[in-house]
């Protein structure tokens, strides 16, 4: 089975991405996570305004199968949370790189994303 | 074939003919209907849509505003043998321990003797807790024995009878543990050790009872791993909560050296009563160095289980601890002159540091009442003996299933592994072939696990009937074991749904229907 692994962003271990855009960054988890966990079923997130520190808990989301702690590719203010998930936390299974995003953070330094794996060695590590 | 009988298979195609109690299947033949999907004989508001009585008239009547009458009253309107019928189909609908055996891990679901309820269904144990204790000396007196028998069988001096379930028992011993601290200077101890093995109570108890929870590995061999003991003790630790045997159902063997260690930096050990019934008459958690423990007397002591209550938690304490226990408790009165009187007699009294009062009265008296009652027909022979089956059951079982069990030795549980198979999978296939599957999937220590307890009731022949439903199940196909079960009243659940959209209570079944 292959998993989808766009090249326009940065992943931890951990499988959640980083998409930067101008200083604004996106966050989610791997069609590879969503995939082990199996169906979605509740997303916790953090609030607006929150700061976060890179590889520092954000949230924890729970499937049918297991609960699990999200950890954050970058540091800085979250600007935005995706609220659509708390209604259909499914978004995640159905497009974990689009619909199913998390967070927007502020970056205090997007250049930050550069230390996290890229899509080859991520796709290395989940072969 | 009969004209009849044509008929009426033509009007079973037709699903014109309905039968409550039974459904077509092939051939001419019908299988009991174990549902009450079909509600037509349950109706909501009198039969046929008519309102119940005179209503309207005496709604008319009535001298309250309108807006405070109404018109019919929604009452079901079933006879007598239709509501029995409809209670009893619901009965066959679940599996309990009165159906077969139910080796669920650590909840240790064994048959309770019908004897104990009789014992309770007693008329002299109707007393209201308000009547005077002169009046009620014969309930003070079976209140008393209770707590001495508990202290005795787990090594403790003291025991309060209040706590409603096991896990409230867990909350008590905490409260109490903190009380003592508070009171020997040493409040600033905020931390309670956890083995990760533990029962999630074990975590959630510490942190409701205000400590920080450090989480404890497991060593190599499934038991507590003494270094990281050693590491996470300090001057903040309160306690070590431990079930020995452990969840894996090994014995602690080291627990004297981790008893010394606790000790020694000013902490106190407790004994999560869950898998007591290994030890009964054999061993006891106070000789081992425990100072407090909550018996769970619906594992142990057959009381009923589950069903959400009502249950009871006793909690024994070591001396020190005793004068912190919940008010009231039950002792041996004296006379003003300090001796006895001619005949023994007995007073409720409230602990010189209680925490306070935890449950009503004296708790749960009916509860108890059937835990004293099997207590007093086994007596210590009888006990020692359940625990010496529990363990050989377990054992028996264990070496009839192709299952691997890769910690060992175990005592009254083990757990299995499911191998490449899903250990929930493995459970629904087993209600198919008409036992009750194991717990699954916990401890996480081993992977696909089926924890398993058949309890000391359980016969050769019904245990060599479980281990083949383990066994065949050991054989079949993921695309078999994925569409179980197939022969159950409830089929597949589909868990997502019940996760995403759960119907909390019958408001959203009437939702549905509209």
């Amino acid at each position: 089975m292959s998993f989808d692994i766009p090249d326009d962003r940065r992943y931890l271990e951990s499988h959640e991405w980083g998409h930067d855009d101008d200083g604004t960054v996106r966050v989610g988890i791997t069609d590879f996570a969503q995939d082990e966990l199996g169906d979605v079923v509740f997303v916790e997130l953090p609030d607006e305004g929150d700061a976060l520190t890179q590889e520092e808990q954000f949230g924890v989301i729970e499937s049918i199968k297991a609960v699990s702690d999200l950890y954050a590719p970058v540091s800085g203010e979250v600007t935005a949370v995706n609220e659509a998930l708390f209604d259909a936390p499914e978004l995640v299974n159905d497009d974990p790189f689009g619909e199913g995003w998390m967070l927007e953070i502020d970056a205090d330094d997007a250049d930050e994303l550069e230390a996290l794996l890229s899509a080859d060695e991520y796709e290395e590590q989940i072969a | 074939m009969s004209d009849d009988r044509e008929d009426l298979e033509d009007a079973r195609d037709d699903e014109q003919v309905r039968y409550d109690q039974a459904r077509y299947v092939e051939d001419g033949q019908y299988e009991p209907l174990l549902s009450e999907k079909d509600l037509t004989r349950v109706e909501i508001g009198g039969r046929d849509g008519e309102s119940s009585g005179d209503a309207d008239d005496a709604a008319t009547d009535s001298p309250l505003p309108d807006d405070l009458t109404r018109d019919a009253l929604e009452l079901p309107e079933l006879s007598e043998p239709e509501l029995a019928r409809h209670y009893t189909r619901l009965s066959q609908m679940i599996y309990g321990i009165d159906s077969g055996p139910y080796p669920l891990g650590s909840c240790t679901m064994k048959y309770n003797p019908k004897f104990t309820e009789d014992v309770a269904a007693l008329s002299s144990a109707a007393v209201h807790p308000d009547r005077s204790e002169r009046s009620v000396q014969g309930t003070l007196e079976l209140l008393y024995r209770l707590q001495d028998y508990l202290g005795r069988i787990g090594g403790m001096d003291a025991v309060t009878l209040q706590p409603p379930a096991g896990a409230a028992g867990e909350f008590v011993g905490i409260r109490v543990a903190a009380a003592y601290h508070e009171h020997e200077g040493e409040g600033h101890r905020d931390e309670v050790i956890v083995p990760e093995s533990a029962h999630g109570t074990n975590f959630a108890t510490a942190a409701l009872g205000g400590y920080d929870v450090v989480s404890l590995p497991s060593d190599d061999d499934g038991r507590v791993d003494l270094e990281a003991l050693e590491a996470a003790l300090s001057e903040n630790t309160a306690a070590l909560m431990l079930t020995n045997p452990n969840t894996l159902g090994l014995f602690e063997r080291d627990i004297e050296e981790i008893a010394e260690l606790v000790h020694d930096a000013g902490g106190l050990l407790y004994y999560d009563g869950a898998n007591l019934n290994a030890l009964l008459g054999r061993a006891r958690p106070g000789d081992m160095g425990f100072d407090v423990m909550h018996y769970n007397v619906h594992k142990t002591f057959a009381t009923p289980h589950g069903g959400g209550g009502p249950g009871a938690g006793p909690v024994g304490v070591v001396e020190e601890l005793a004068p912190f226990l919940p008010a009231p408790r039950v002792r041996e009165a004296t006379d003003a002159d300090g001796s006895s009187g001619t005949e023994t007699s007995y007073e409720l009294f409230d602990p010189e540091h209680t925490i306070g009062t935890v449950h009503g009265y004296q708790g749960n008296w009916l509860v108890l009442i059937k835990a004293f009652a099997y207590i007093a027909r086994l007596g210590d022979e009888g006990l020692a003996d359940a625990s010496a089956k529990a363990v050989l059951n377990a054992n028996y079982l264990a070496s009839r299933i192709e299952y691997e069990v890769p910690y060992e030795p175990f005592h009254h549980e083990f757990v299995a592994s499911a191998g490449d198979q899903d250990a929930a999978d493995v459970a629904k296939r087993m209600l198919d072939y008409g036992v009750h599957p194991p717990t699954t999937k916990w401890p996480e220590i081993v992977s696909e696990a089926l924890m398993t307890e058949p309890t000391e009731v359980e016969s050769r022949e019904t245990l060599d009937r479980l281990a083949a439903a383990f066994n065949a199940v050991a054989e079949e196909d993921d695309e078999t074991l994925e569409a179980a079960p197939d022969r159950t009243t409830a089929r597949r659940i589909d868990q997502t749904s019940a996760a995403r959209s759960p119907r909390l209570s019958w408001h959203a079944l009437a939702d549905r229907d509209e």
